[in-house]
């Protein structure tokens, strides 16, 4: 066995990284809090802060499914946090207990009933978000506007439509059925697990076992190529974006049942981030390419361990936003610090195209 | 050569870069009031000479002397405080600014700690005067043509750097007649004012026009320096491509291409078909099981006769009948499902997809065409690129080598290992075997004459007049971005040389 | 001559096209609600929307050079909440205000270096340091703290009757960012550096090519991006006496929004803080209409301003066009 090749391998796995950090936070979480590690059962629940981070975390880890995509393309998804909002808010709105024409109560609105079948409760949910991300797909595939501007416009106005389903209330959900599936459990485990899982398993068959990823990473990797072998990235962009919306619904359905309510303004806040964020965990690089899903989630999960882990530390939850960013800088600083080594390389791409660089001088150099 | 009049004296200039030495042992001399073309095709080193002298690239070995004084180019901005400037193809000014403060932006006049606005107006004014330009200065830069652009571009060299050495790199591959010879006219007024100007270009008739002396490199090496006025045509062709005329004839002699008689079906046939500014409308065919060859020299309008047949850019006059049927609809796409493919010039940007392994670049055309719903399973891509990768000699460890890691011919025929495997009809090889060893060219080649046995038509397009002669059956000619000349295999290099020169 | 007269018109498009639209709402509103004939409702514009067009100024730079700066509301909420701590334990303003703005320039060149040195992203690099600020303002504190400092009250609470209009006031902070607009034009048309900005945007390359500084400059322009989020974060303070993280949520949309509809190019290179200057007073237009309509609710003022930014680049995106075909 060449261990130097063994070792390379490793290093360059997509994996390898994001389960570094994990281990460096449990390690550190076993050494100074190792309640941590405390798993209870409960009524045949499995209660415990790592099956927190399971359920706590399942939003995002549904968030940087879909950011993962897009983010292979080339571009980017700002919308996610208020696509979450306003998925939140249309099922809120449809879970509305009020009879159409009847005079309406306190005590009708807070009773454990619903005006609308749970199906299409759920359906509409993803309908809302999944045009959201259709609209982005259009704007950024046929509108041709950089994914950053276009994905903006969504965040800005996107609050303000979820404020304007819910007319601007933070609503109270109590109808139970619902809240299954933020707190819900199968076989002792949460079900947002297993949401997660089935909606990974069905984007990691749709997009490896049809050509599908291969577009996604070719045109992320390098559009004019992909062009030329007569591969349109048109249709390949407008599918990730769609499939960011119809992620981030799927998450804003699951954190309004997990937290019971429905608010326009705090659905979802500072998801964006933190999506990017677990994706480039994930070894995706944020111009494009190469990606993997597993990565992606495992960095949400990474994320929300050292979240929680700073809870049980005591540490305000707000504070923590200094913390996550100092993360950030890391993972960056991480992945430029490859750049550094290659820093003259980057350089030589900047000459003026006209001094043509013969094919084979840099061959050996990667993409800046 | 101890020439009192030199401004720049290179001796002995060598460059390598990873696996290709890209300049060796070339000596340059640059005088006084003199405009100098630098020629040679594509990889002959001119773009490695010129980025030496303009401080971008480092040399191995030799001495650069200015003025007699040794001296080391640190930077572009080095470069340009030392009194050399370049003036690229695609202009290094910023066109939202106004023309003024392209030009004086960096000296710019100053009053009450602000710029002093119509002093700086009146300076550039004045200075565009000197080359006998007059224009708005106020207006943002881009308003204006690329030729005017061009000369603002000049005079802020002039202006800025006080530049005693010009470098004009390809300066008139985009300016029509008239422009260009306004830009002559002020290269001439420079040179009158003592300053040297390296002049590349690839366009023979201007060379003849307005150079004093030329300097030819070829694969890196110097080939040698001459007035211009002593040097014919052809001779200067047969310089840049290296053959000694005649030489050719002999090994037209024994063509690789054997005795072949190709279909008589038309595959492909072009009426009128042209874009304006990009290629003059041009007759074409091509018949099932041909090789047709395009002879011409860099910016001859080669890449953009490839380019329009595959549908990457619009015709805007003429017709192109593949099969006995028009098409409407250009793009690549289109194109592929007619059984039409490209393997470009720029294999690096347009070619490969770098970061994928040879396996995925492999089947990408076919999946391409397949689109989204057909899959190729991974045994199916294993079975595909094992095949394809021992068919063509790609030599790699494994299918999942990432292709930039590749060398330039196994890259080339990773790119053409994804178009054969879609079983095209038609296939473009844009300079196919540019920068890549000797056995990989050889290998191509024989590649290529196998697959016109199969029934498979192919344009050939290729700066080494050689290869082009060995394997086609017909060569067309184009020159100065027009058909000139359609010969059948047995044209002889002379003529070949001088349709190419333009003195047929 | 009607050529030249065309180009002017050209280029200076997008800006008059805001500016019409900023007259035809103002005069809508006006029409439909007769409290916003009042000069003291156009004031009220200027107070209401001070530290919109601080910011603004600073963003509408950044911009310019092709960037983008999402930093700018947590800097913001920064500087109040560590300004409301100081002033809490005893520090005068005169030490308080300095630090502050020294705070965010800082804030501004570290990220800049981070961006130019490292070569990542703007939005991803600024967006750390959005939860950067806002992290360190809740670690300062979680709840709002109250400012009762002296001379921020006294500047809080002190109107300026205008000359000219009877009953019409600002107060002293207002003032800032009009002075502010005044040196930003300043920088932007008659300094090197101002000029090397736009250059930048157009294509840094060339402008790398042409001689100039082009990675100091770029930090310049993050550095004084950072100072005019802290100056807001002063102003801020100064209109609601208090500190607080959560101040300013999302006010770095709105501030985009309105650099985009003030007509400069989210590509750099092209607008102006003329244009940012109006593209404010439609945000604080349409906030105002929808206040004195009552029944709109505010959340319409996010929607339309989203609306409005997309409206806005296909008007930039047709002007180039038509640009392209003369």
């Amino acid at each position: 066995m060449n261990y130097t090749v063994f070792f390379r391998r490793i290093r360059e796995s997509r994996l390898f990284w994001v389960l570094t950090a994990w281990a460096v936070i449990l390690g550190f979480n076993a050494l100074f809090i190792p309640e941590f590690f405390r798993i209870n059962i409960q009524d045949g629940h499995l209660y415990g802060n790592l099956i927190d981070v399971l359920n706590n975390g399942a939003p995002l880890m549904l968030v940087a499914l879909g950011m993962t995509l897009v983010i292979a393309t080339g571009g980017v998804d700002l919308s996610v946090g208020a696509v979450m909002a306003i998925s939140a808010a249309m099922g809120a709105v449809l879970i509305n207990p009020a009879p159409g024409d009847k005079l309406v109560s306190n005590e009708i609105l807070t009773r454990n009933a619903t005006n609308t079948p749970l199906a299409i409760i759920v359906l509409a949910t993803l309908a809302a978000g999944t045009l959201c991300g259709l609209w982005n797909g259009l704007l950024v595939s046929r509108a041709k506007i950089q994914p950053l501007v276009a994905t903006l416009i969504l965040m800005v106005a996107g609050r303000g439509i979820a404020q304007l389903i819910t007319n601007g209330q933070i609503i109270t959900i109590y109808y139970t059925p619902y809240f299954w599936f933020g707190n819900g459990y199968i076989l002792g485990l949460p079900v947002s697990i297993y949401i997660v899982t089935a909606v990974a398993i069905i984007a990691w068959v749709g997009v490896r076992k049809t050509p599908i990823g291969l577009f996604i990473e070719a045109v992320g990797i390098n559009p004019k190529a992909t062009y030329y072998s007569g591969i349109s990235a048109k249709n390949v962009q407008l599918l990730a974006y769609t499939f960011s919306g119809f992620c981030s619904a799927l998450a804003g359905l699951i954190l309004s049942s997990y937290v019971h309510s429905a608010d326009g303004n705090n659905n979802g806040l500072n998801y964006e981030l933190d999506a990017i964020l677990a994706v480039v965990m994930g070894g995706t690089m944020l111009s494009g390419g190469r990606f993997s899903l597993l990565a992606s989630v495992l960095g949400a999960m990474v994320i929300w361990t050292f979240t929680l882990s700073m809870y049980t530390l005591g540490v305000p939850a707000n504070a923590l936003l200094a913390g996550r960013a100092v993360l950030v800088l890391l993972v960056i600083l991480l992945y430029s610090d490859r750049r550094l080594v290659k820093r003259r390389s980057v350089r030589a791409d900047t000459q003026p195209k006209s001094a043509v660089i013969t094919p084979d001088e840099n061959r050996d150099l990667p993409r800046p | 050569m101890a020439d009192s009049q030199s401004l720049i004296t290179v001796r002995g200039i060598s460059k390598a870069f990873p696996g290709v030495v890209a300049l060796e042992r070339v000596d340059f001399t640059l005088r006084k009031g003199e405009i100098h073309a630098l020629m040679g095709e594509n990889g002959a080193g001119k773009s490695t000479l010129i980025k030496i002298l303009t401080g971008v690239e480092q040399p191995d070995t030799g001495s650069i002397e200015l003025e007699h004084t040794l001296i080391r180019i640190r930077s572009p901005q080095h470069a340009q405080q030392l009194g050399i400037s370049t003036v690229y193809q695609e202009i290094n000014l910023c066109t939202n600014i106004s023309v003024a403060e392209n030009i004086m932006l960096g000296h710019e006049p100053r009053r009450f700690g602000g710029i002093h606005w119509k002093k700086l107006n009146e300076m550039a004014r004045q200075a565009l005067l000197r080359l006998g330009i007059e224009l708005d200065v106020t207006q943002p830069l881009g308003m204006y043509s690329i030729a005017i652009q061009q000369m603002v571009a000049i005079t802020r060299a002039l202006e800025i750097a006080s530049a005693k050495v010009l470098i004009l790199d390809e300066p008139t591959s985009s300016l029509d007649a008239n422009e260009t010879a306004r830009l002559f006219a002020v290269m001439r007024a420079l040179k009158q004012a003592g300053i040297g100007i390296v002049f590349v270009t690839h366009f023979l008739d201007q060379v003849y026009e307005i150079v004093d002396r030329v300097t030819i490199l070829r694969n890196g090496s110097f080939v040698g320096s001459y007035d211009i006025a002593d040097l014919p045509r052809v001779e200067l062709v047969a310089k840049m491509l290296g053959r000694v005329v005649g030489e050719l004839q002999a090994l037209a002699q024994d063509k690789a291409r054997g005795e072949r008689q190709p279909d008589e079906r038309r595959l492909i046939e072009a009426a009128g078909l042209g874009l304006s500014g990009m290629l003059e409308p041009l007759d074409l065919a091509i018949n099932v099981g041909e090789v047709l060859g395009i002879a011409g020299l860099l910016g001859s309008g080669r890449s953009e006769l490839a380019s329009l047949l595959f549908g990457l850019t619009s015709p805007d006059s003429g017709t192109l009948l593949i099969d006995g049927q028009s098409v409407t609809r250009f793009s690549p796409q289109e194109s592929i499902k007619r059984g039409v493919a490209l393997c470009p010039e720029d294999r690096k940007a347009e070619g490969i997809v770098g970061d994928l392994s040879i396996r995925e670049n492999i089947i990408l055309g076919l999946q391409g065409r397949y689109g989204w719903f057909k899959f190729i399973n991974r045994q199916k891509q294993d079975e595909i690129a094992e095949k394809y990768i021992k068919l063509l000699g790609i030599r790699t460890p494994s299918p999942d080598q990432l292709v930039k890691n590749l060398s330039g011919g196994n890259q080339q025929k990773v790119i053409l290992a994804r178009w054969l495997v879609t079983q095209p009809r038609l296939l473009i090889l844009d300079e196919p075997t540019r920068g890549i060893d000797v056995g990989a060219k050889a290998e191509i080649q024989k590649l290529v004459l196998e697959l016109v046995k199969d029934g498979m038509s192919i344009v050939f397009i290729s700066s080494e007049l050689e290869e082009v002669v060995r394997i086609s059956d017909r060569i067309v000619v184009l020159r100065d971005r027009a058909k000139v000349a359609d010969y059948d295999h047995a044209v002889s290099d002379r003529t070949l040389i001088q349709t190419m020169a333009g003195e047929a | 001559m009607t050529q030249r007269l065309k180009l002017s018109v050209m280029r200076h498009g997008p800006l008059l096209t805001t500016i019409t639209i900023f007259l035809m709402a103002y005069i809508i509103g006006a029409q439909l609600y007769p409290a916003m004939q009042r000069p003291q409702a156009f004031f009220n514009l200027f107070i209401n929307n001070g530290f919109l067009l601080i910011i603004g100024i600073g963003m509408t730079f950044v911009i310019l050079t092709g960037g983008i700066d999402l930093s700018v509301g947590g800097v913001l909420a920064l500087t109040t909440a560590a300004s409301a701590a100081l002033l809490k334990i005893g520090f005068s303003a005169a030490f308080v205000i300095p630090l502050m703005l020294v705070m965010g320039t800082a804030i501004g060149l570290g990220l800049g270096s981070i961006i130019h040195f490292f070569k990542v992203q703007p939005f991803i690099v600024t967006l750390m340091g959005l939860f950067f600020a806002r992290g360190l303002a809740y670690i300062i504190s979680l709840t709002s703290v109250t400012i009762t400092d002296p001379f921020y009250k006294y500047l809080a609470l002190t109107p300026i009757y205008m000359p000219f209009f009877e009953k019409a006031y600002i107060y002293i902070p207002t003032l800032v960012g009009p002075l502010l607009l005044l040196v930003a034009i300043y920088l932007a048309y008659f300094t090197r550096f101002g000029r090397i900005m736009y250059a930048l945007g157009n294509n840094e390359q060339s402008a790398g090519l042409m001689g100039f500084p082009v990675g100091r400059t770029k930090i310049m322009v993050y550095g004084f991006n950072g100072f005019c989020s802290a100056l807001a974060g002063i102003v801020f303070s100064i209109s609601l006496l208090a500190g607080y993280g959560q101040f300013a949520t999302g006010v770095e949309l709105d501030v985009i929004a309105a650099v985009v509809m003030g007509g400069t190019l989210l590509t750099g290179g092209v607008g102006s803080v003329i244009g940012t200057l109006f593209g404010i007073l439609i945000e604080g237009t349409i906030i105002s209409i929808l206040q004195y309509n009552g029944t709109l609710s505010s959340w319409w003022t996010r929607i339309c301003v989203g609306a409005l930014t997309l409206i806005f680049i296909g008007i930039q995106s047709g002007f180039a066009r038509r640009k392209k075909e003369l």
